[in-house]
C-alpha cells in the first residue's frame, strides 16, 4: 500500500475512522519467541485466552485450538500462566528461526 | 446600542464566557485568573449558562478534562495563569496535536522563582511553541473582544487549533476600565453553533483518537498541523472584519500606531503599549517622528506583514515583558526574523521591562525613545540587549 501524503490524512488530529483496524497491523512480525501448543498437555483451562494481551489465542466452541501468529507478539505470558498437565506445559516458547 | 460598563479585565472575560455559554469548562483557580472562574462558576450555579463545570485537582487535570470534553464533541473553555499554564505544559501539545479548538483565557503572570503573582509574559512565551494560537490584549475591551473572536478562529474548519487569549495579570485583569459589552444574542449569532469534528460521542461511528504514530507518518501529521497554523492569519483578518461590522471596533494582526512615516519605533505588546502610545503622542507634538507597533497575533507570527509595516524605520526597540535567559527576548527574536529579508534593515535594540509586574511608566518609554532618536542619528547602538528599570 502506498503511504498517504499529509493532505490525504483524515481532518483532525490523527483520528482513525475505521473501527477495529488494528487487525490489519501484523504485530506478529515483532516476535522473537513463538508459543507452541502441545495439545496432549492441554487441560482447556483457557488461562492462555484470558491472559493473552493481543487476543491471539484462537478458540472454537469454548476450546483452545491454536494461536493467531499474525498478531501474537511472543510475550510468553500464555506459556508462563499455563498449568499444563502432570508438570508438563501445554504451551512452550520456541525461538523463531529454530 | 452597546452596553457601556466599568469592569475589571477578568470580569469582562467572564462575561464573554457567559455569553459564549460553552458545553464544558474545566479549570483550577490560580491568581490572577481566579476571578474569571469564580464569576463563571457563579453563572453556572445560577443557571445563567448550560455549561458543565468540571472542578479538578490541578491544571494538568483541567487541560486533560478539556481535551476529553473536546474529543467527546463539546465546545470547551478554560482559564489559567503562570504556574497553572506551566503545569498544563504536556497537555497543551496534546490539545493542539489532536486539533481541538479549546479556548483558554490566559492571564499573564510571571513564573516562579522567586515566586511572584504579578503580570509579565513569561508564561505565554513559554507556551509559544505548543501549537496554540495566541492573541494578546492591551486592555479589558480587547480581552473581551479577543475572547469572542477567538472561538470563530479556532473552530474554523480549516484551522481546528486551540487558542489562548492573553491579558496582563493585575494591570488588566484587576483594573476597572470603561468598556462595552455586546448583546447576548449578538455574541450567540457571531460565534454560531459549535460543529464537532469526528466526535467520540457519535457512538454509531466508533473511532480511534490519540493512536500511536511512528516515524513513517509522524511528519505528515505535523505538516498538516503546521499547514493549519499557516491559514490562521487569513481567518483572523476575516473574523476581525466581521467583528468590526458588529462592534465598530477594528482589529488586525497587529496595531500600527503613527507608524507611517516614523523614524523610530517601539514594538511593544499588551498593556504597556497603551502607556507608550501617550509618549508617542508627546514626541509627535514635539516634531519627533515616533511610532509604535503592537503585536496582537503572536502565534502564528505575521512575519511578512510586520516586516512590511516596519520598512523604512531607522531604529527599533523591541520591548520584551519576558526574557529567554541567555538569548534575546522572545518578541525581539521574532521581529529580527521578520526583518531578516529586508535589504535596508533598521538598527534594532532589545529592552526587557516589567518582569514580575514591575511598573512601566511613561518616563521609561520616553528614555527608550530618546535612545532610539540618538541611534537613528548615529546609526549605531551602544547595547543590543538590556534590562531597564532595574536598580544597580
Amino acid at each position: 500500500m502506498k503511504p498517504k501524503g499529509w493532505k490525504d490524512l483524515t481532518p483532525g488530529g490523527g483520528v482513525i475512522l475505521e473501527a477495529g483496524n488494528a487487525d490489519e497491523y501484523n504485530t506478529g512480525s515483532w516476535r522473537a519467541f513463538r508459543p507452541e501448543w502441545k495439545e496432549e498437555n492441554c487441560i482447556q483451562c483457557l488461562f492462555c485466552w484470558v491472559f493473552c494481551p493481543d487476543s491471539a489465542v484462537i478458540t472454537k466452541d469454548g476450546k483452545m485450538t491454536g494461536f493467531d501468529y499474525k498478531h501474537c507478539k511472543g510475550c510468553g505470558v500464555c506459556a508462563y500462566e499455563c498449568p499444563g498437565k502432570k508438570g508438563q506445559k501445554a504451551i512452550v516458547m520456541v525461538e523463531e528461526g529454530k | 446600542m452597546a452596553k457601556a460598563v466599568a469592569v475589571t479585565g477578568n470580569q469582562a472575560v467572564a462575561e464573554a464566557l457567559r455569553q459564549i455559554d460553552p458545553d464544558v469548562c474545566a479549570a483550577y483557580p490560580i491568581t490572577p485568573s481566579t476571578e474569571i472562574m469564580q464569576r463563571f462558576a457563579a453563572f453556572v450555579a445560577d443557571g445563567d449558562v448550560n455549561t458543565i463545570l468540571v472542578t479538578v485537582e490541578s491544571e494538568h487535570s483541567a487541560m486533560s478534562a478539556c481535551i476529553g470534553a473536546a474529543a467527546a464533541g463539546g465546545r470547551v473553555v478554560t482559564a489559567t495563569s503562570s504556574q497553572g499554564l506551566a503545569l498544563m505544559w504536556e497537555m497543551l501539545y496534546i490539545a493542539s496535536g489532536m486539533r481541538f479548538p479549546i479556548l483558554m483565557a490566559l492571564v499573564n503572570r510571571a513564573l516562579s522563582a522567586p515566586i511572584n503573582i504579578h503580570g509579565d509574559h513569561s508564561d505565554g512565551m513559554g507556551a509559544r511553541d505548543a501549537g496554540w494560537i495566541q492573541l494578546y490584549s492591551e486592555n479589558a475591551q480587547e480581552a473581551y473582544d479577543n475572547t469572542i473572536q477567538a472561538l470563530r478562529i479556532a473552530e474554523h474548519m480549516d484551522i481546528r487549533l486551540p487558542i489562548m487569549t492573553c491579558m496582563d495579570g493585575f494591570i488588566i485583569s484587576h483594573s476597572i476600565e470603561r468598556m462595552e459589552y455586546l448583546k447576548d444574542e449578538e455574541v450567540k449569532d457571531f460565534i454560531g453553533e459549535y460543529k464537532a469534528l469526528n466526535p467520540l460521542l457519535d457512538i454509531d461511528n466508533p473511532k480511534t483518537i490519540g493512536a500511536l504514530v511512528l516515524p513513517d507518518y509522524f511528519m505528515e501529521h505535523k505538516k498538516a498541523q503546521a499547514d493549519a497554523m499557516g491559514k490562521v492569519k487569513a481567518v483572523v483578518l476575516d473574523v476581525a472584519e466581521r467583528f468590526g461590522k458588529l462592534s465598530g471596533r477594528s482589529y488586525g494582526l497587529f496595531e500600527d500606531y503613527r507608524l507611517g512615516d516614523a523614524d523610530i519605533t517601539l514594538v511593544i505588546m499588551g498593556s504597556a503599549a497603551g502607556t507608550a502610545k501617550d509618549v508617542i503622542d508627546d514626541l509627535r507634538n514635539r516634531g519627533i517622528k515616533a511610532g509604535l507597533l503592537k503585536p496582537r497575533l503572536f502565534r502564528p507570527f505575521p512575519y511578512e506583514e510586520i516586516a512590511d509595516a516596519l520598512k523604512g524605520v531607522k531604529a527599533i526597540c523591541v520591548m520584551d515583558r519576558a526574557d529567554s535567559s541567555g538569548g534575546y527576548g522572545p518578541l525581539f527574536m521574532e521581529i529580527s526574523s521578520a526583518l531578516i529579508h529586508i535589504k535596508e534593515r533598521p538598527v534594532m535594540i532589545n529592552k526587557v521591562y516589567g518582569l514580575g509586574g514591575r511598573d512601566f511608566l511613561p518616563e521609561h518609554a520616553e528614555t527608550v525613545l530618546n535612545e532610539l532618536a540618538e541611534i537613528a542619528n548615529t546609526g549605531k547602538a551602544k547595547t543590543f540587549k538590556e534590562y531597564i528599570t532595574v536598580r544597580e
